[in-house]
């Protein structure tokens, strides 16, 4: 059938399974929102105030689920305000397809209004990108999108299409089936034969996995491999949710803000087998004595990146592992299990060292109290959604998660408002509750978009850790900075319960725990948007396993 | 550390914004190209970047892996320099002058230059070889007077049937 680019469009997103699209109409994409309406029955688009807010709804949408969130903007400043949230989803692999209008292709390089080379901008922060400018091309190019979206090590890919690319009209065949990705890459039989003599002959072997292990599902396999070589297990930020909290061998986040056992388990170690993770420089991994180190990885070019691996494997890491497995021995490392409980009794002794330093502050509550209070009544299947600061790591310290996939948050790009859109991209994708932590700070950044929470109705709990201050760099000021608090104390007289009531959703303040609890029951009760703003002390610091306490 | 010269052959997609993407790479991860040069293949659809960079082993590395997950790159391969015809191709303008004129006339000749445009006051020298005889040649004419110069920077092919991709391929 002879159908419009702008059809065009709509028909392979269809075709390609995304039934929800995020996004903002302009004078560039107006044919394309013209077809959005045309078959709303067929494709849902959820309007978000600002484009920022769509990336990162598609971003959040694909973390929740593993499909390729789609988000759509207009030229010039749509498409640039989409930069923040695409260059989020690349740091963190998440498949996001960002389509973009441009200007007709006979106004292109001439400045003209709302133009912007956004194929230029994106490079850098995309897996790849496109422009269409011949109709002939615009169907197969958005599924090469996709296609590239989802293979090997995800991540986001931008599609520009000029004006009349969407206006011309071209032949298009609906294909059966959404694009496969590229097969995978699987690890070579030969190295999994020296890893399994790497483990076999270690004694204290470490796990350190990321967040490959939560987009290669390959949890099952990781917790296999911990039982049967009777491993400890430390994840980085973007593996947490991979295994449940409470999972006995799991020693929580690693880093420069996690837990104090799994980092100095780490040290320790005389093998670690790095597992879907690339060593960020957050990850605390450094030092002149490294242990060996098995490297397995979907990303060849993560592989002697930033860390140098005694064995580096590229491959798959679901297969990988299950490759690996039966060449294992069953191990037992008593001493080894014995000193990581030592560790975890020290780690228990500093935290509670820090918390009788810390005492009851009158009118404040303790961030572990009002995650302890909400996690209490949240489900194990809604999703938790951080924004980026010192909320963002006592959550990831602290929230007992229990499934792949519940854990959102901007580890790699670090991006402050990323959590509204966030949230209401993975509600609207499951259908499930969302939590978002987030700080006065970070909820600055994106409380716009809680315009777009009441209108979709979003079942979404905002939990604000209200500290009056910009509380992570602030930490670095009181630490490193002789208390030169520049820029970070907050002087704003913001009520954020009456943002929440004025954008149309509920709202609710807390100073102690009984008033949280009342106010956290009525918003997991609320079949709507509720925010609560919790008093926090401004000089609540997050603890680090690189010193005793703060 | 020990840095040398490494010179990689990159198949790459004859598409627009490919060299963008290529050398956008070696911008934003901090390696340093040398030299650079882009042209045609025998098959359309592809062209033919050459790149010359300095490092060590991991360098080099990390940059064929990085240039691997580029989209539109299909081959990278380091050409091993013992194995491979590396040629550069000079334009050099000079001064002419009756007086300099024969000096000029015979280093083109041992060079195996070749003077390509002659007028009373300038002559053009051609030259192809390898960086070190193009390196060695422009040393030979300064004392006569450069008014302007323009290398290509080098282009490299194995020796030999290797080839840089498989039929399969393009």
């Amino acid at each position: 059938m002879r159908i419009t680019g702008a059809k065009i469009v709509v028909e392979t997103l269809i075709e390609q399974g995304c039934e929800t699209v995020f996004g903002f109409p302009g004078g560039q994409v107006i044919d394309l929102f013209d077809e959005l309406y045309l078959s709303s029955d067929r494709i849902h688009h959820i309007l978000t105030a600002h484009e920022q807010g769509a990336a990162h709804a598609a971003d959040g949408f694909a973390r929740a689920t593993g499909k390729v969130g789609v988000c759509i903007a207009t030229s010039g400043p749509g498409a640039t305000n989409l930069v923040t949230g695409i260059a989020t989803a690349y740091l963190d692999s998440v498949p996001v397809v960002a389509i973009t209008g441009n200007v007709p292709c006979s106004l292109i390089g001439r400045d003209s209004f709302q133009e912007v080379d956004i194929l230029g901008v994106t490079m850098p922060v995309t897996k790849h990108n496109f422009i269409v400018k011949d109709i002939r091309e615009l169907a197969d190019t958005l599924r090469s999108a996709f296609k590239i979206a989802k293979s090997g090590r995800p991540g986001p890919v931008l599609v520009d299409i000029p004006k009349d690319v969407q206006t011309a009209e071209w032949d298009f065949e609906p294909r059966p089936d959404p694009v496969r990705p590229y097969p995978l890459t699987f690890a070579s039989e030969n190295k999994l034969r020296r890893a399994a003599e790497l483990i076999n002959a270690a004694e204290k072997p470490y796990i350190y996995f990321g967040g490959g292990i939560v987009s290669g599902k390959a949890s099952k396999e990781l917790l296999a491999l911990a039982d049967k070589i009777d491993a400890p297990l430390g994840s980085s930020l973007m593996g947490l949710s991979a295994v449940p909290y409470d999972c006995p061998r799991f020693l929580g986040m690693n880093g420069k803000h996690g837990h104090y056992a799994s980092f100095a388990a780490l040290t320790e170690a005389d093998l670690v087998i790095a597992l879907g993770v690339r060593f960020s420089d957050r990850s605390a991994f450094e030092g002149d004595s490294l242990p060996k180190i098995i490297h397995i990885d979907i990303d060849n070019a993560e592989l002697d990146k930033n860390v140098p691996a005694d064995l580096a494997i590229e491959g798959d890491i679901k297969d990988s592992l299950y490759r690996l497995i039966p060449m294992l021995g069953e191990h037992e490392h008593p001493e080894w299990s014995a000193r990581i409980e030592e560790l975890r009794n020290e780690e228990r002794r500093r935290y509670d060292l820090a918390d009788s330093r810390r005492g009851d502050i009158a009118g404040k509550l303790a961030p572990h109290d009002i995650i302890g209070v909400v996690s209490s009544l949240a489900s194990e299947d809604d999703i938790i959604v951080t924004d980026v600061g010192q909320h963002q790591m006592w959550t990831a310290q602290m929230y007992p998660l229990r499934k792949p996939r519940t854990f959102l948050t901007s580890g790699g790009l670090g991006t402050m408002g990323y959590g509204m859109g966030a949230a209401i991209g993975a509600s609207a994708a499951t259908g499930r509750r969302a939590v978002l932590f987030t700080g006065d700070g970070s909820f600055g950044m994106s409380l716009n978009e809680l315009a777009t929470a009441v209108s979709q109705k979003t079942p979404l709990v905002v939990v604000i850790m209200n500290n009056g201050v910009l509380g992570m760099v602030r930490q670095l000021q009181t630490r490193f900075y002789d208390k030169h608090y520049s820029a970070t104390t907050l002087a704003r007289q913001t009520d954020f319960v009456k943002v929440a009531e004025a954008f149309g959703a509920k709202g609710g303040r807390a100073a102690n725990a009984d008033e949280l609890r009342a106010l956290a029951e009525e918003a997991f009760a609320y079949d709507g948007t509720f925010v609560i703003d919790c008093a926090v002390d401004c000089d609540e610091a997050v603890q680090s396993p690189l010193r005793e306490t703060d | 550390m020990e840095y040398k010269q490494y010179v990689i052959g990159v198949i790459v997609s004859n598409v627009s914004g490919v060299l963008s993407r290529v050398s956008g790479m070696f911008t934003r991860r901090g390696f340093n190209i040398d030299c650079l040069t882009v042209g045609e293949t025998e098959s359309a659809g592809f062209s033919r970047i050459t790149v010359a960079f300095r490092g060590d082993n991991d360098i080099r590395d990390k940059i064929l892996k990085q240039l691997e997950k580029l989209h539109d790159v299909k081959e990278v391969e380091v050409l091993d320099p013992n194995d491979t015809v590396i040629r550069e191709l000079l334009l050099i303008k000079v001064h002419n002058s009756p007086a300099t004129r024969q000096d000029i006339m015979t280093a083109v000749e041992i060079f195996r230059s070749k003077i390509v445009d002659y007028s009373p006051s300038a002559l053009i020298c051609e030259l192809t070889g390898e960086t070190s005889k193009i390196d060695a040649f422009i040393e030979l004419m300064k004392p006569y007077g450069i008014m302007e110069m323009c290398r290509t920077g080098i282009v490299a092919i194995e020796r030999g049937d290797n080839c840089l991709k498989t039929m399969k391929q393009l």
